[in-house]
């Protein structure tokens, strides 16, 4: 299925922080059309006078009480930090 | 052309709870950098989020405290970004169904002098929500380290409507919603630990139109003052920028309070595209009539309306409510006291409270609730100057062994020897008879009808009784005797 036209494969890699080769960005905006296509089709169903729900089940106030218990040990925590200091995880300087 | 500005803000609150809002892993501020971290923290894969039922409780409360409408049920939704700040790639958030609608936050205006009340108006929210907070970002010049601990304290977002047109407004603004957060027990509101936070939008617009003009979001703005210097300062910019034949342009502006200056900070998306959905891992909440009731029965008075209560029923000064409201604990300690104190002893409460009081916990660095004086023994000590047994610079002295000791008044009295003298109104009359006899050219003078030549008596026997006589006494017994003389 070829992908619809306004389908922004640019703004969506970089929404993604991902780097597509042009060979990528033609395969992945094909496969992305797809999907699309398929949320168009549900999107056609007449849905007046349904409620909308945001779970399938009809399941309210799932909670717990406030009680704080232990955590991971600071170790573990980091275990899988590509890099740590202080206690800290390292990530390239960013600035929001 | 004259501009007004327009702003609104975004306070965000934390929630003060034990644990976190989605996760039992405890929640708190100065801990070890990721001390306070388990798998649903750090998002590793399989982690479900269950919600925190201390933390709705919290945010219900604080939108029955601003009138807000509690929203029947709501939802959770994913706001998907990319940032080290938050482990998951989306913060729990709410988008269209927050769980609380409208409300407003009364707010007070400078007074035309300290001493006197401002003019009051009422600011219109647009919602409260209930999200997580992030993790927290150390900038260094090579990276960035980042620590989780912060990452899924409950924190609420309080969203006014573009209602607000100084920086004094916006000012006032944080301040009442902090009183109020305090006074509900729902955060303590501590700016330099980040547990409240503001973001401003600021704009524009000629006067008498009704469009917004472009907006320009303030960051950074983390103290009271620096919210009040910084909006004051971006709308100078702007006022500047238009008057310079400039164009404004949507930006977000970062404030730094040290230099009193804003830059422009980089946007990394030309804007924002959150892709909110609702979160499946989580249920809607409900919240029925019996629940917010039980809510309400527990939600405080309003500082303002204590203030206007204390004023109408206490008659004290407007400058000592002003000291005593912000904290609760200080305003029912004076209304205790006060109420023992007995009628027309409230103002002498209050000033004990707003001068001694304050400044003895401040010199001992001590909070309210370790002081040793008490409701009672401050009214007990009221009662015993009023009653003239004890002057009031030796109430002085009495107050601070108190509050030292946590003797009871009566008991320092006794053992420092600073009840008012002489008890014995027959010594008392004998030094005044002295004074009189001693000076003819001031008796003459109060006899040709010069009031204040009545002062020169007074001298001799404040020296005679070592300065513990009771000048209302010794007042008193002059004009009785000059009455005769």
């Amino acid at each position: 299925m070829a992908a619809p036209s306004d389908l922004n494969i640019d703004r969506i890699a970089e929404l993604s922080r991902l780097a597509l080769t042009a060979e990528e960005k033609v395969r992945f905006s094909a496969q992305l059309g797809s999907v699309l296509g398929h949320i168009e089709q549900l999107s056609k169903v007449d849905v007046t006078g349904i409620e909308p729900t945001a779970h399938a089940f009809p399941l309210h106030n799932i909670w717990a009480a406030d009680i704080a218990r232990p955590g991971l040990a600071v170790a573990d925590a980091l275990r899988n930090a590509p890099a740590q200091r202080e206690n800290m995880i390292v990530v390239p300087k960013v600035m929001e | 052309m004259n501009y007004e500005a327009v702003i609104g803000l975004e306070v965000h609150v934390q929630i003060k709870t034990h644990s976190k809002v989605f996760t039992r892993v405890g929640a708190g501020y100065g801990h070890e950098p990721n001390t306070l971290t388990d798998p649903v923290v750090l998002a590793l894969p399989g982690t479900l989020p269950v919600m925190n039922k201390a933390a709705l409780d919290a945010i219900i409360k604080a939108g029955l405290l601003l009138g807000c409408e509690i929203a029947p049920v709501c939802k959770w939704d994913r706001k998907q970004y990319f940032y080290p700040d938050s482990p998951k790639n989306y913060q729990i958030s709410q988008y269209d169904q927050p769980i609380c609608i409208g409300g407003s936050v009364e707010i007070e205006l400078p007074g035309a002098a300290r001493n006197i009340m401002g003019e009051h108006k009422k600011i219109p929210l647009a919602r409260i929500h209930l999200e997580e907070d992030v993790g927290k970002l150390n900038h260094h010049a090579a990276d960035s380290l980042v620590d989780y601990n912060r990452a899924g304290t409950p924190l609420m977002e309080i969203v006014s409507d573009p209602a607000m047109h100084t920086a004094e407004e916006a000012y006032a603004y944080l301040t009442s919603i902090r009183h109020t957060m305090i006074y509900g027990g729902i955060s303590d509101c501590d700016m330099e630990k980040g547990q409240l936070r503001c973001d401003a939008n600021i704009s524009i617009r000629p006067v008498g139109e009704t469009k917004l003009g472009t907006k320009v979001e303030l960051k950074n703005l983390n103290s009271i003052s620096f919210v009040r210097d910084g909006i004051a300062h971006e709308i100078k910019r702007q006022l500047a920028v238009v008057a310079a034949g400039g164009k404004l342009i949507q930006e977000t502006r970062d404030y730094d309070g040290q230099t009193g200056t804003s830059q422009s900070l980089r946007s990394k998306e030309m804007a924002h595209d959150y892709r909110y959905f609702p979160d499946p891992d989580l249920m809607p909440v409900q919240v029925d009539a019996a629940w917010k009731e039980k809510l309400r029965a527990e939600c405080p008075e309003l500082p303002f309306d204590k203030q206007r209560r204390f004023l109408r029923d206490y008659q004290v000064p407007y400058t000592i409510t002003s000291v005593l409201i912000p904290e609760r604990g200080l305003s029912d300690f004076f209304e205790a006291s006060a109420q023992l104190a007995g009628p027309g002893r409230a103002q002498a409460v209050g000033n004990w409270i707003a001068n001694d009081f304050l400044r003895e916990l401040s010199a001992a660095k001590l909070p309210l609730g370790a002081s040793k004086i008490t409701p009672a023994s401050l009214a007990e000590l009221v009662g015993l100057v009023e009653a003239g047994t004890l002057l009031n610079t030796a109430a002085k002295e009495v107050f601070v062994a108190m509050f030292a000791t946590g003797e009871a008044p009566a008991a320092v009295v006794a053992r420092l020897g600073l009840a008012a003298v002489p008890s014995d109104a027959g010594e008392l009359e004998t030094w005044c008879r002295d004074s009189i006899a001693a000076n003819p050219k001031a008796l003459a003078e109060f006899k040709a009808g010069k009031d204040g030549a009545i002062n020169a008596f007074k001298g001799p026997v404040m020296k005679a009784g070592k300065g513990k006589a009771n000048p209302k006494l010794v007042d008193e017994t002059l004009r009785r005797l000059l009455a005769g003389a």
